[in-house]
């Protein structure tokens, strides 16, 4: 056992850091599309500095890098408090997913875009009755004169109005079981066919869209994986979305950590004994999302596929950011109360951390059945 | 970056499961703490084979190992149940070799090395210490106080039995008013005291989340395994949870012992804590998932959940350790303890 970063390691994230100290784009500025501009640019900063599409192979413009230089690529962004690149789907889901499975064409296409942040890439998955069971899903692809012609509508589409592309998942198939009959597509977003509309949480942000599509028109060469595979395409998008985010989460929550007891000094309570308590708690669970993080990480390097407690991080940040908002208001008390408070947003905001991205019910289901054995419930 | 052991590490976590998997039969454990016994002959074994002294360096006698190695032990100790006074002698071992001076060192270690003497730790609070494990049959005892450690010869110390509710260890409260000074800090080894009950409690845990997970594959109500339900099955991905996040932080707590001693403080009680909370609700969850049988004194499991509940009771509560981690975070008060 060896928890110390060997001196490429150490040289990577003194670098980072450094660089990161010189380049910080500075606090986003408020409005939606100064904000998404503000995001663009510093894709592209980080892009001209070789930092985009960082876990890439190289080939395709990556960086090659290690799951440890990612993960520590994860902890400098959130210790800088640095915002998402503008690309963060195309970067995170979408480009993994052309690598994976795209063809020569595909990869020449759409994956330098990506990273440039010249294109920016949306998730067409979900539907308004396909969360959690997203196998079931409806939107339908039919083939005419050589391209395909989709009808259906998708929900919690971040960026749907910005983005050039959506990475689509229709039904193509409706006679053969439901897993068997999807095909994952790109379709281009600039069509008459495909309207946005902005979803409204109950933060009052229009976060999330939905997308409305009425016959909308794909070319067969944006087929991705091939027609029927689209399952087995999705589940890749779905992994990469969870694989090496929990080294980045755990320092994004240590950050906040910090801002919660700023907060309880400021108010005068950290010498409270039961917000102490419940600090330390937190403090705690924190702690053992980083560890729980690295030793997946290490279980991923020495066996090539996540250990047990690779299944946890997502579940368990949710939590900590759900319990750490609310003890933040309730120091605030009275004040937690005002709308334009920024830890009332946050209270708000974290409600969905149980939801998105897996629910922890889903996630539940995950580590009982595949880690625990227990019987599968279909 | 390796969060994971060794070759070697693996090779003594192999040995110690195998070896206590024998010796420590679930029936064997039951006869053990229904007679209020340890078994004597696996203790003289273990001590042959240098686990007693696994930590100590080789001048007195040890294998001259790790924190690491020696968490090793304990967790699969924890996972067996195995009635045997390791702990007690390893927190005797930890504080002399910590605290003790040359002199002290030199008389003490080789003979809890070699099992020849034994030893114990007791926390002192209001002129006595009242959960001191194996109090009655240790040769002597150690006494961490206010004022830093004393260690006592047993004959020198008023000693008093009591039956505990873990019932697979003897306990005493101690009063002593005489002893040897130690001279250094016994911080630190107090600190490796917490770090060995946080790995105690992970194999505890670990057995109670094996057994529900066993039992709800089996046991069918309704006509399908219980398992199948998922009141029950999200149960056991808790546990796994808690079971995951109890090992992240021992392990951690231990590696902070050995290669990075200025954050053990921080993580024992961070290890301490957590492990203690989950020690508990592990073991009471997996009594949930069992149902009646759970609560009846034929099955095993109560004699886990009793030392999972008595190891948290043990060298500072939770509630005292998070108060800790809150000082040590950034949190300044008057009130901090320890």
């Amino acid at each position: 056992m060896d928890l110390t970063l060997s001196p490429s390691e150490l040289s990577f994230r003194d670098e980072l850091r450094a660089w990161l100290a010189e380049n910080h784009p500075g606090e986003e500025p408020s409005g939606e599309d100064e904000a998404f501009d503000h995001r663009r640019e510093w894709q592209r900063r980080l892009f001209d500095a070789g930092y985009a599409g960082f876990s890439w192979p190289k080939e395709y413009g990556g960086r090659g890098a290690t799951l440890v230089e990612q993960a520590l690529f994860g902890e400098e962004m959130a210790r800088a408090r640095a915002p998402q690149p503008a690309n963060v789907l195309g970067m995170v889901m979408g480009g993994p997913v052309v690598i994976h499975h795209g063809t020569d064409e595909q990869k020449e296409r759409w994956l330098l875009p990506i990273l440039t942040g010249e294109e920016i890439w949306c998730q067409g998955f979900s539907e308004p009755e396909s969360g959690s069971d997203l196998a079931s899903l409806k939107t339908r692809a039919v083939k005419s004169n050589g391209e395909w012609v989709v009808t259906g509508q998708k929900v919690w589409t971040t960026f749907a109005h910005k983005a050039k592309w959506c990475m689509l998942v229709a039904r193509t198939d409706p006679d053969v079981p439901k897993h068997q009959g999807l095909t994952y597509f790109i379709m281009d977003m600039e069509q008459d066919e495909v309207q946005v509309r902005p979803l409204y949480q109950i933060t009052g942000q229009p976060e999330f869209n939905e997308l409305f599509i009425e016959e909308a028109r794909i070319p067969d060469e944006n087929v991705v994986g091939g027609v029927g595979n689209g399952w087995g395409v999705a589940i890749t998008t779905l992994m990469n979305e969870r694989a090496g985010l929990g080294a980045a989460s755990a320092a994004g929550l240590r950050i906040a950590l910090e801002d919660l007891k700023e907060l309880a000094r400021e108010r005068g309570v950290a010498d409270d004994p039961v917000i102490r308590q419940r600090i330390a708690q937190l403090s705690i669970e924190v702690e053992l999302l980083r560890l729980n993080s690295w030793r997946g990480l290490t279980h991923i390097m020495k066996r090539g596929v996540p250990g047990p407690e690779g299944s946890l991080p997502k579940w368990q940040w949710g939590e900590i950011n759900q319990t750490l908002t609310e003890l933040a208001v309730d120091i605030l008390g009275e004040d937690g109360a005002a709308w334009d408070s920024p830890w009332t947003y946050r209270l708000l905001r974290s409600r969905a951390n149980s939801i998105e991205g897996g629910t922890t019910e889903i996630l539940k289901n995950i580590v009982a059945e595949r880690v625990l054995g227990l019987p599968k419930l279909r | 970056m390796n969060f994971d052991f060794t070759d070697d590490q693996q090779a003594i976590k192999r040995t110690a499961k195998d070896l206590l998997a024998d010796r420590f039969k679930p029936e064997r454990v039951r006869e053990l703490a229904e007679a209020k016994a340890y078994d004597d002959d696996a203790w003289k074994e273990m001590c042959e084979l240098g686990w007693a002294g696994i930590f100590i360096d080789e001048a007195h006698g040890g294998q001259e190992l790790g924190t690491v190695e020696l968490i090793i032990l304990l967790e699969e100790l924890g996972y067996a149940l195995a009635p045997v006074p390791f702990f007690s002698n390893t927190a005797a071992g930890l504080a002399i070799q910590v605290a003790g001076s040359d002199e002290q060192r030199e008389r003490w270690l080789p003979s809890l090395a070699s099992g020849e003497l034994r030893g114990t730790v007791g926390v002192v609070k209001g002129g006595e210490a009242r959960l001191v494990p194996d109090a009655a049959e240790a040769d002597l005892i150690v006494l961490a106080g206010d004022d830093g450690a004393v260690v006592a010869e047993r004959s020198a110390a008023e000693v008093e039995a009591f039956d505990a509710l873990d019932a697979t260890r003897r306990f005493g409260r101690v009063r002593a008013d005489g002893g040897e000074q130690l001279p250094g800090d016994v911080q630190p080894a107090l600190d490796r005291i917490c770090v060995a009950l946080a790995a105690e409690n992970v194999g505890v845990a670990q057995r109670a989340m094996e057994m529900a997970v066993d039992y709800a594959r089996e046991r069918k109500q309704f006509d399908r395994p219980i398992g199948f339900y998922q009141a029950v099955s999200h149960r056991c991905a808790q546990m796994l949870l808690e079971v995951e996040g109890s090992r992240s932080a021992a392990y951690y707590a231990a590696w902070c012992a050995d290669a990075e001693p200025d954050s053990l403080a921080q993580a024992a009680s961070m290890a301490k804590a957590y492990a203690s909370d989950a020690g508990w609700r592990v073991c009471t969850s997996s009594l949930q998932v069992h149902g009646g049988i759970g609560f009846t004194w034929e099955h095993d499991l109560h004699f886990f959940l009793k030392r999972a509940k008595t190891n948290a009771l043990m060298f500072g509560s939770a509630a005292e350790h998070r108060e800790r981690v809150a000082g040590l975070s950034g949190l300044a008060s008057d009130l901090s303890v320890a």
